[in-house]
């Protein structure tokens, strides 16, 4: 009952966030939000640049890429040579090349995969300096793409989509630094920690036990890294650390961050294309998978743990307690781990490797649909409104008409940048699973047998092709094969989906609208929205069901079998 | 190009000093100023109240297995979540049978959150029900009257918060510290009293 009023109190959260952060938004990107001027305007002078001044899709793309290389330098830099570097107080040393390499990509891509233990790898100044920084800074990214893209699809015979540099400057600025630092002050009061001051030791004198407790700058790095759908988390055990997450409090706080500028996006999607009901249609899709996903994965997680319950010793009354809290239980657990994987977060509250298999399933699902529902912040946006195209396309063939959407007709060239954008996902997860399936390195990783061990390493591709983070962490990732290949496919994952995304939005934007007649397919009524998430299942349910089959189902088959 | 490139470093470094150094350490200033006790860990004379830790007495009440498996090595820092056993897996089998066996051989009747791993592996509390089913056994070495001790469990019993957040829960450390005080209340009362 109280998971009821749970998922009530977060439609009521996210309903407001939908309409007044998704205003803001719009107020900020279209440059009339000026209180922090005082930064902002010092810093397009230290750039030389005009702020009102518009770049092509072209530029725009390579300014993007540009600043995200110097970004992947920079964070590996202060990886390599934090052991010389202050804020140091466990004197770690520098972080190897591959992990660095890793690590550097996993967090400019906003996927924060994490091959390393946070409390015993990276120092305090890696944490907030290369880490933090690029939480913030990936998001921003991620939000300009799909301001970039709805720019494109609101404007008539433009040859321009923004200007990259403002619309990082601005999305930092405005959005994410001040609900960062405000809901950073809430994860302190309820017990997150947040000190320079080093571990500290304790000694129970009531039985004598000594402990050594790390500690750091954590609570503020949690905000930002549940606002910008990054899932980095300072320890290893992520949301799940008391000292990330302390109370149920937290985690509801978790899941509001992650899914608030997601959801608001469409409405500053329907704003800007001047019909709120666009956009509504795209939340609507997005909110019917992600309902189905948290059904199946709360409900499989109240069912008992296959492996425990055949030891005979408990009634799982409970539910799947292997690798959960006791102060959260299973199914919160699941709404929190639910949201992260049906964003690019990443993060986990609970052991997704200890999930039941139907309810690991539902993780990996809401990754193999395209991660749209409602997606990272932007990513989410930019990566739906591909499928869109894709649905327009697919109607226009089913009555013989040109495709249109929002008035803009949908051609050989939008219908190609569109199916590029959406197989990039899945060819580079499959590939590579395949390939790690094959090679001696890539068996090596998996710590389960059986078909969970199969899982472990498809879960770890899909999650890092679609820049999502979480794992089945029984996976030992931080070998030069994972580290390397994990890289490549965060890069494809992030870039190769990005740069059609923009040279959508140039082509776009060049385009005139033609009026809409009776002949037009509707983009804002509930047949679209059914068609939509019958292209996002098809696709997403076609590429990765045979995979799939391999692992967590024949797991949930095999009935009474252990492995 | 070399306009990108100019303008990409420069605004790395503005981003690296503004939220890297800015945001945090005002962060930092801002919770040591506020909430000082909960930005520095949530610690007791005994411990924190948010890391589980081993209770090796079948005079205390227990945690979670995992906080015994990472607790207890001197001199190093507490590395959380590091166990990740699949739903089919034997050895969780095994492990559970196991956990269960040494609970039984205390006189603890097994519950779900006594015989499972934590995902942080830190967990510092358990449900309720986990700890009315060690009632028996703590009273018993410690001598003290059961109902008592299951007063005294009731009484550290944490709601939902906001009364449908997450789940009911018992703190480890803030339960073994009241049994404490209330065996030397007890034993200090019988004493004067005899």
């Amino acid at each position: 009952m109280g998971y009821l009023w749970t998922i009530v109190a977060l439609v009521a959260v996210l309903a407001l966030a939908w309409r007044f952060l998704g205003s803001y938004l719009v107020a900020v990107y279209e440059g009339r939000v000026h209180f922090l001027g005082w930064i902002e305007r010092p810093v397009y002078r230290a750039l030389s640049l005009d702020p009102e001044a518009e770049q092509t899709w072209q530029r725009y793309a390579g300014a993007l890429v540009v600043f995200s290389g110097v970004a992947i330098l920079l964070t590996y830099l202060i990886l390599r040579i934090q052991g010389s570097l202050p804020f140091n107080p466990q004197h770690l040393a520098g972080v190897s090349p591959a992990l660095s390499w890793n690590t550097a990509v996993s967090f400019v891509t906003n996927t924060n995969w994490q091959n390393y233990a946070g409390e015993t790898t990276m120092s305090y100044l890696s944490q907030m300096a290369a880490l933090t920084v690029q939480q913030f800074v990936s998001a921003a990214v991620g939000i300009a793409v799909a301001v970039a893209l709805i720019r494109g699809l609101s404007r008539k015979g433009s040859r321009t989509i923004g200007n990259f540099w403002v619309d990082l400057v601005r999305g930092t600025l405005y959005v994410l630094v001040p609900i960062a630092f405000i809901s950073g002050i809430a994860f302190v009061a309820q017990g997150a920690v947040q000190t320079l001051a080093g571990p500290v030791t304790v000694h129970d004198a009531l039985t004598g036990v000594t402990q050594v407790i790390p500690r750091g700058p954590v609570g503020f790095m949690e905000s930002i890294k549940q606002l910008g759908t990054n899932g980095g988390g300072f320890f290893n055990a992520n949301g799940a650390h008391p000292f990330e997450d302390p109370t149920a409090l937290t985690l509801f706080l978790s899941i509001s961050l992650i899914l608030c500028i997601p959801v608001a996006l469409t409405y500053t999607f329907g704003k800007m294309v001047g019909s709120l009901r666009q956009g509504f249609a795209l939340l609507m899709a997005m909110a019917i998978i992600f309902a189905a996903c948290l059904a199946v994965t709360s409900y499989a997680e109240a069912q008992p743990n296959p492996a425990v319950a055949a030891a005979h010793v408990v009634h799982q009354r409970s539910g799947n307690m292997q690798g959960k809290e006791a102060r959260f239980g299973p199914m919160p657990t699941s709404l929190y781990d639910v949201t992260a994987t049906q964003t690019s977060t990443g993060a986990v509250a609970g052991a997704n490797d200890s999930f039941t298999p139907i309810g690991g399933l539902g993780l990996m699902a809401g990754m193999m649909l395209g991660e749209v529902s409602p997606g990272g912040v932007g990513s989410g946006l930019y990566t739906i409104l591909l499928f869109a195209l894709i649905t327009v396309f697919l109607g226009g063939l089913m009555i013989g008409r040109t495709p249109e959407y929002l008035g803009k007709k949908i051609q050989a060239r939008e219908v190609k940048l569109a199916a590029l954008g959406v197989l990039v996902m899945p060819i580079t997860a499959l590939v590579l699973t395949a390939l790690a399936m094959s090679l001696h390195a890539g068996r090596a990783g998996p710590s389960n047998l059986g078909p969970h061990g199969f899982s472990e390493i498809l879960y770890a591709f899909t999650s890092q092709a679609n820049n999502n983070g979480s794992a089945f962490a029984g996976l030992a990732g931080n070998s030069a094969f994972y580290n390397v290949t994990g890289g490549i496919a965060m890069l494809l994952g992030r870039f190769a989906i990005i740069v059609p995304v923009l040279a959508l939005a140039g082509t776009l934007a060049a385009k005139n609208v033609v009026p809409s007649s009776s002949g037009t397919f509707r983009t804002d009524a509930p047949l679209f929205t059914g068609l939509l998430i019958g292209v996002i299942v098809i696709v997403g349910g076609l590429t990765f069901f045979p995979a799939v089959s391999l692992g967590p189902i024949v797991e949930q088959l095999s009935h009474g079998r252990l492995f | 190009m070399t306009a990108h490139l100019r303008r990409a470093v420069v605004l790395a470094l503005g981003f690296l000093f503004l939220l890297g150094f800015v945001y945090p350490l005002a962060g930092t200033g801002v919770a040591q100023l506020l909430f000082k006790h909960q930005a520095n860990g949530s610690l007791t004379a005994d411990g924190s109240t948010l890391i589980g830790q081993s209770w090796p007495s079948p005079r205390f009440f227990q945690g979670r297995p995992d906080a015994s498996v990472l607790t207890n090595k001197p001199g190093q820092v507490v590395v959380s979540g590091t166990e990740q056993l699949g739903p089919r897996s034997k050895e969780l089998e095994k492990l559970v049978a196991e956990r269960a066996a040494r609970l039984r051989k205390e006189g603890i009747t097994p519950t779900n959150d006594l015989v499972t791993n934590s995902a942080s592996l830190v967990d510092p509390d358990i449900s309720p029900r986990s700890a009315d089913a060690q009632v028996a056994a703590v009273a018993r070495a410690n001598g003290l009257p059961i109902a008592a001790v299951r007063r005294l469990v009731a009484s550290q019993v944490r709601a939902k918060q906001l009364g449908f957040l997450g789940a009911p829960y018992v703190n480890v450390l803030d339960l073994n510290r009241a049994l404490v005080r209330l065996e030397r209340a007890t034993h200090r009362g019988a004493a004067s009293g005899r």
